[in-house]
């Protein structure tokens, strides 16, 4: 007979104080395991969420939390917004040129390459714009760059791909500059689709509506990202709606000489960009229909002929980049940071910041809470072993009167409570992984981690070190009193 | 003659609950040979636990020396006197000792968990089954009559193959044909087994069919008589 199977008799012997003993620590390392169960899983959702394919957020100075708040994950309000030029600081003379010359605005913009051009050639500038919500969620005005430029996933190689129709285009003959994509949760909570339209509120969830509505054309699928949680617009759309253009003095010097040739500037700038010709005989037909009649306009109130914002006008909130070479990431952020109105921000390093910052704490101190329980249960071993010595002397006696030695029946006590620390790590951790499968919709929901009920954290492997380490401990005093238990006077004679 | 057992001028005292030492026992001489089997009689309180205690090595001595099978057991070190009892002696005691939490069987194989000797369940089964509890294997103590304690009491003194025997009392808790079977269960265990046997009884009935009966009060120096409530 092993001391194993000696300690595990006296371990039934008392069955409900072991087992009592038992269940409390797997409450303690149960708590303990979900807390780091939590803790892997918003870390990963932060992380994963900072897995946008962009490396700056480039925004008004302020604070860097703030912006990276705002811009990735669509929290926080929006600080202030950026001049339209401090975009097309990130684009190519011709780029900007045509720019002018659809939009309107100071013509020696196109006379020169944007400062931040060559930092960023071969990667992207997104623009975002903020401040309108639909229902409690954002609504993001970009352009049709986000869906084709951004990758997400863990290794930042997904593209964006729809459950239902498709991104939406800056201009189409059927919406106009009308049309909005949503969101997996978006479209889930608001039980919205492609085919309705919706008008997004100003400035906070209960403001007030715009009268412009936006035509849904696609729904994203889930991604795990704060995607999932916003409603994008077309930013051309965007800056129509009301409210949305920065009040500008005699706007009209800044008007394109031409509006006529406007559609076919658009239609440059979009095939400049993605050279794809559909784009062009899509402007073609933009032009007969907004030439020759009314009918579709009429869906967004106005019969006019719709002319877009003049740059002096417009404003964006964010400005999402990615470099094309990242060794000019570092370059390029003290560039603009050294500049006046914008800063560059980079939201993994914010998130880590935010993490080591605010998140981290917390879940230590929850953690310290979930190890104190884990004390606890350890002196409730503690306790559970000791009363039962005196029963024990006994016991103890005849054993050592049997021949074993002082060291077995200490190893034995010893065994004992790395059996019910044994036994109490494993259900506890059954018990949260359990609790972690059945929340595991919610969880999924809430933060686009995925949990089953083999994800652990990598903090997990060292509970079961520990706690026997505490059992260890816990076994001392008794293992002490085994020791020192006199055999002569313990035999009952 | 080879002696298995060799007590010279032992000495035990214990110190009273009102202070001072009380001697019990003063023993000059007192010798077991090989497959010997002795029945020790004495008063109540006369001090024939303390003997078998100090002997299996339980109690140490004040004075004097116990060799047993040419080894000076007193002076060993605690550890290899634990070791020398787990290997050589066996222990029938007389209030049993069985461990509750364990199964007739597992008390048994108890026995020999603590030897260097193989711990073999077959030993364990065969032991029970000759003194009688074929069928009561898996009961716990609580579930044994008296009787039924004793002889599994008996097979686990018996299980690591020991050199010598100590039983104290085994037959006081059983009827006197029972007493019978028992005790000649004991005898004819250690006669095949080639143990040396060393009983204690205050049964003249069984003393007497040893060949060999000892007095405690006669190797004993220590007068008992205005001590022992009789
Ligand atoms: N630990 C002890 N401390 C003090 N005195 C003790 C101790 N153990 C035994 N004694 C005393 O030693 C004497 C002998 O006790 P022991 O148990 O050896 O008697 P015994 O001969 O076995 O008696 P019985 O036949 O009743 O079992 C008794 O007077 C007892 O009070
Ligand atoms: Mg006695």
């Amino acid at each position: 007979m092993s001391l194993i199977h000696i300690a595990w008799r006296n371990f039934c012997h008392r069955a409900l104080s072991s087992f009592l003993t038992t269940f409390s620590l797997a409450l303690g390392v149960g708590l303990v395991v979900l807390v780091l169960s939590i803790y892997g899983v918003i870390s990963e959702a932060f992380t994963r969420n900072a897995s946008v394919g962009y490396n700056l957020v480039v925004g008004p100075k302020g604070s860097p939390l703030q912006l990276t708040l705002n811009s990735v994950f669509y929290l926080s309000q929006p600080i202030e917004n950026l001049p339209y030029t401090e975009y097309m600081e990130f684009l190519s003379q011709d780029e900007r040129a045509s720019m002018v010359k659809k939009f309107g605005g100071d013509p020696k913009l196109a006379e020169r390459n944007g400062r931040y051009a060559p930092f960023v050639s071969g990667g992207f500038a997104i623009p975002l714009a903020l401040g309108d919500y639909f229902g409690q969620y954002r609504v993001v005005g970009t352009t049709p760059d986000f869906f084709t430029k951004l990758k997400h996933g863990p290794n930042v190689d997904e593209d964006f791909t729809f459950s239902n129709g498709r991104a939406f285009q800056t201009y189409s003959p059927e919406h106009q500059y009308f049309e909005a994509v949503l969101g997996a949760r978006v479209a889930k909570d608001m039980k919205v689709g492609v085919g309705d339209t919706f008008n997004p509120t100003h400035g906070d969830p209960e403001g007030q509506g715009h009268a412009q509505g936006f035509h849904v054309v696609g729904v994203l699928d889930p991604t795990g990202t704060p995607n999932d949680r916003a409603a994008f617009v077309n930013l051309e759309g965007f800056y129509l709606m009301e409210g949305h253009a920065k009040p500008v003095e005699n706007v009209d010097q800044f008007k394109p000489q031409n509006d006529d040739v406007l559609d076919q500037t658009i239609d440059a700038v979009e095939s400049d960009e993605d050279g794809s010709e559909q784009d062009t005989s899509t402007a073609d037909l933009q032009t007969t229909v907004d030439a020759g009649s009314s009918e579709t306009s009429d869906e967004s109130g106005s019969s006019e002929k719709i002319r877009l914002l003049t740059i002096p006008e417009r404003e964006v909130t964010s400005i999402l980049v990615r470099n094309g070479n990242m060794l000019f990431a570092p370059g390029m952020q003290n560039a603009i940071n050294e500049g006046i109105r914008a800063q560059a921000a980079a939201p993994i390093g914010e998130i880590n910041k935010l993490m080591s910052m605010i998140v981290g704490p917390l879940l230590t101190a929850l953690l310290a809470i979930t190890g104190i329980t884990c004390a606890v249960a350890a002196v409730g071993i503690l306790v559970s072993i000791y009363n039962s010595m005196n029963d024990r002397r006994r016991d103890i006696a005849i054993m050592r009167a049997l021949g074993a030695r002082r060291s077995t029946v200490t190893n034995i006590i010893v065994f004992e409570s790395f059996q019910v620390a044994l036994i109490g790590t494993i259900a506890g951790w059954l018990l949260a992984h359990a609790a972690m499968v059945v929340f595991s919709g919610q969880i999924e929901d809430q933060t686009g981690v995925q949990v089953g009920f083999f994800t652990t954290s990598n903090y997990e492997i060292f509970v079961l070190p520990l706690v026997l380490c505490l059992a260890l401990i816990a076994a001392l005093l008794p293992a002490w009193a085994a020791y020192r238990t006199d055999v002569g006077s313990n035999l009952s004679a | 003659m080879t002696q298995l057992l060799d007590i010279k001028r032992l000495k035990k005292s214990f110190t009273q609950p009102e202070g001072g030492n009380l001697l019990i026992l003063d023993i000059p001489e007192f010798q077991i040979a090989k497959g010997e089997q002795v029945a020790l009689i004495g008063q109540s309180g006369g001090g024939k636990t303390t003997l078998l205690h100090l002997i299996a090595g339980l109690l140490s001595l004040d004075e004097g020396s116990i060799r047993i099978d040419g080894i000076e057991t007193n002076v060993l070190s605690e550890q290899g006197r634990d070791r020398f009892r787990a290997e050589t002696i066996g222990y029938v005691f007389q209030t049993f000792n069985l461990l509750p939490a364990f199964s007739a069987i597992e008390n048994v194989r108890l026995g020999m968990a603590f030897g260097s000797g193989k711990h073999q369940y077959s030993r364990a089964a065969d032991l029970l089954t000759r003194v009688g509890l074929k069928d009561r294997f898996n009961y716990r103590p609580s579930q044994l009559s008296v009787g039924q304690q004793q002889r599994v009491a008996i097979a686990r003194s018996l299980a690591g193959r020991p050199k010598l025997l100590l039983a104290d009392e085994p037959t006081a808790n059983v009827d006197p044909s029972s007493a019978d079977s028992v005790l000649e269960l004991i005898r004819e265990t250690c006669r095949e087994e080639e143990v040396s046997l060393l009983t204690v009884t205050h049964d003249m009935q069984i003393a007497s069919r040893f060949d060999r009966i000892e007095k405690l009060d006669e190797i004993n120096q220590v007068d008992h008589s205005s001590a022992s409530s009789g």
